[in-house]
């Protein structure tokens, strides 16, 4: 069992024939993603990596059965292309798109209420369930097999977390990049309450950083809902107010947003935060230890 | 990105929203000719720095004639101010807004600003206007009133006078209050503002409702589409490296401390900097070479970390994902090659392409210090830099 995606899971790229599109697209196949179309307009009836590519997402989940969407589109275009994923109603549409106008983005969500497909995203490395099916453009080397959530707003800091994990030889059940940007499609309580109900998850790792109030929101519902354990590690805690950190979503202002608030917020939810990135994995395995969930976790 | 006051207060004019009339002035002698332009004896000069608190530290000068206007224009023209939001350092003052005096009855604030929770922009209005809105908010959050908009609709009529009523505009001015914020709205959409604060919002003795000030927020991400924007953008406001840094957009601030960062991904980057802080070290900068670079690219990054004179070292973290370590690995070594490398470098590399990335490294010649984890790296720098 996994969250989201699974070895069933057909996809399809939109942008496909971009130089990033089509090395990730390569990428994926060589890690056993079914990638059963592209879309880029005006190139349709044309090959990318083998994958046959359509003018229209519409056509191409017609001729391919094609349910969930990876997205390269560039930034001025990104949120079309969102649009037409949902309007052919996907199950879920994966952004991995940066730099898209935050307006273009409001009305993105807007557009989306009521719709059947669910968004991740955008600005995120996308979402892995380890030797089924890579979405996006994390390195699939560093994940294991195994009974790990993790959620995270940062790509690069997901690889970090991910990566200590199997290299203690715990394994991970789904991992998913929820993205950087103030405004997007899953939020940390959207995925905590899939790893709550899968089966096959036996604890979590959050990763947040500074900015916005998502953090805290998420260790509220983890107090009330959550029955597994939970750890977590935010981003920017040396950060400087009204400094924007890369991310358009990480900035610290009006004093709301600092890291000290979510971290008191998630230990208040008895969610364990780790002192910096590098300790992620020992945090976690301290936790399932404790909880007698170790050798469960434990991926040989 | 940030844009003067009085370029702000020219926007919202094109808008037909009401500002008070004034212009910019580089030198004392603009400034008198265009206090002379004006229609008052009052005339208010206003330094131009992009920061809040200007009235505060004494930027901002009531003038009542022509000799007036002169002293303070040459008192202020190149004094560095400084406010509660520029730093010790200041800001120095280069531009000034010359601007007719108003006969204030009454301040107010509106804002509009992206809301998080909701993905909607929001209106926010307050009677408590002049004064520091986030001390409001704290202390008397209930006299902030919010207006949530539909991206379809816009902000409505209806919504603009429940508004002004809310702020106890009186209610023969509620028209043009709300008159106001529609135009108010208009410009952050079309103009894809992520804030737009007018602070104060008057009411004039002779019953008009015009903005005294105006602070303007773009969205970086649609500059691509509003060219006017762009010209607005003032240098002499920003950090030389951040500038630099920006034509080859590479996401880059400058810092404090001594220990150069180049590291993929902000969140990453953000980790970099509070580990090298977690081992006693502190970062000069927070640089995300994001994910598309190239080696040129990289090769930049590396010379603008190096031409801040306090870096003592400097730390590359790399966990590729869609960038690749082979490319970091070209683009240290192009730029180590170009600029005589003479700081200690401490490089962590895992990813995608790692092996082809460490291994011309390894054959570089270059002196290079491997790290194995981020910890490792940041120890590893922490104690070369001393």
């Amino acid at each position: 069992m996994s969250v989201y995606i699974n070895k069933d899971t057909k996809v399809l790229v939109q942008g496909i024939t971009g130089s990033t599109a089509l090395f990730h697209t390569k990428q994926m196949l060589e890690y056993g993603t079914k990638i059963v179309a592209g879309v880029t307009p005006g190139k349709g009836g044309t090959e990318a990596e083998g994958v046959p590519v359509f003018n229209t997402v519409e056509d191409a989940v017609k001729a391919t059965g094609a349910n969930v969407s990876v997205i390269y589109v560039p930034a001025p275009f990104a949120a079309d292309a969102i649009l037409e994923a949902v309007e052919a109603e996907l199950d879920m549409a994966i952004c991995i798109t940066e730099h898209i106008p935050v307006l273009d983005m409001v009305k993105v969500k807007r557009y989306m209420e009521g719709k059947k497909t669910r968004l991740v995203g955008p600005n995120c490395p996308g979402v892995i369930t380890p030797d089924e099916c890579k979405i996006g453009i994390m390195p699939g080397y560093i994940h294991k097999k195994g009974h790990v959530g993790v959620v995270s707003r940062s790509g690069t800091l997901t690889y970090e977390a991910t990566h200590q994990l199997s290299e203690e030889g715990i394994g991970q059940s789904t991992a998913v990049g929820i993205g950087g940007d103030p405004v997007n499609g899953t939020n940390f309580i959207d995925v905590l309450k899939e790893f709550n109900e899968d089966e096959d998850t036996y604890a979590v790792v959050m990763i947040g950083e500074i900015g916005g109030t998502a953090e805290e929101e998420a260790a509220e519902w983890v107090k009330a809902n959550m029955t597994k354990p939970v750890v977590g590690f935010i981003g920017g805690q040396t950060a400087p107010e009204g400094k924007r950190m890369g991310h358009a979503g990480a900035i610290i202002s009006g004093g709301k947003g600092t890291a000290a608030d979510k971290i008191k917020a998630m230990n208040e939810a008895g969610i364990e935060v780790a002192d910096t990135p590098s300790v992620i994995g020992e945090t976690l395995i301290k936790v399932i230890r404790e909880k007698g969930l170790y050798d469960k976790c434990k991926t040989h | 990105m940030n844009i003067h006051e009085y370029q702000g207060k020219e926007l919202l004019r094109q808008y037909g929203v009401a500002v008070s009339y004034g212009t910019v002035a580089f030198s004392p002698e603009e400034a008198v000719k265009a206090a002379k332009e004006l229609s008052t004896d009052i005339v208010v000069v206003k330094a131009q720095i992009h920061a809040g608190g200007r009235g505060k530290a004494g930027g901002v000068k009531i003038a009542k004639n022509l000799d007036e206007v002169r002293t303070y224009a040459k008192e202020l023209l190149g004094k560095v101010l400084v406010t509660h939001q520029t730093g010790p350092e200041g800001k120095e003052i280069k531009r000034l807004l010359i601007e007719e005096g108003s006969d204030i009855k009454k301040e107010y604030y509106v804002g509009l600003v992206l809301d998080r929770q909701t993905s909607r922009v929001t209106l926010m209005g307050s009677e408590e206007g002049g004064v520091d809105i986030e001390e409001v908010s704290e202390n008397t959050p209930e006299k902030i009133f919010k207006e949530i908009i539909d991206p379809v609709i816009g902000l409505t009529g209806f919504q603009a006078r429940r508004m002004a009523f809310n702020m106890n505009i009186p209610p023969k001015l509620v028209n043009k209050a709300a008159k106001f914020m529609l135009g108010l709205y208009t410009v952050f959409i079309e103009k894809d503002a992520s804030i737009v604060e007018i602070n104060p919002l008057v009411e004039t003795g002779d019953g008009n409702i015009l903005a005294l000030d105006a602070k303007f927020d773009f969205d970086e991400n649609a500059l691509y589409r509003h060219k006017d924007i762009v010209e607005l953008r003032d240098f002499d406001e920003e950090d030389a490296k951040e500038i630099e840094a920006s034509k080859y957009d590479l996401s880059y601030i400058s810092l404090d401390g001594n220990i150069g960062c180049m590291v993929n991904g902000a969140g990453l980057a953000m980790a970099t900097m509070d580990t090298i802080n977690y081992y006693g070290g502190t970062p000069a900068n927070f640089l995300d070479v994001g994910g598309g670079a190239t080696a040129e690219k990289v090769t930049e990054a590396f010379k603008i970390i190096l031409s801040d004179k306090n870096v003592k070292g400097i730390f590359v973290n790399i966990f590729g994902g869609i960038m690749k370590c082979d490319i970091i690995a070209e683009g240290v070594i192009q730029a180590a090659k170009e600029v005589s490398l003479d700081v200690p470098l401490v490089v962590r590399l895992e990813g995608t392409n790692v092996e082809i990335g460490k291994k011309l490294l390894n054959e570089s010649g270059l002196n290079i210090v491997a790290a194995g984890t981020m910890a490792d790296g940041a120890k590893q720098i922490v104690e070369l830099v001393g």
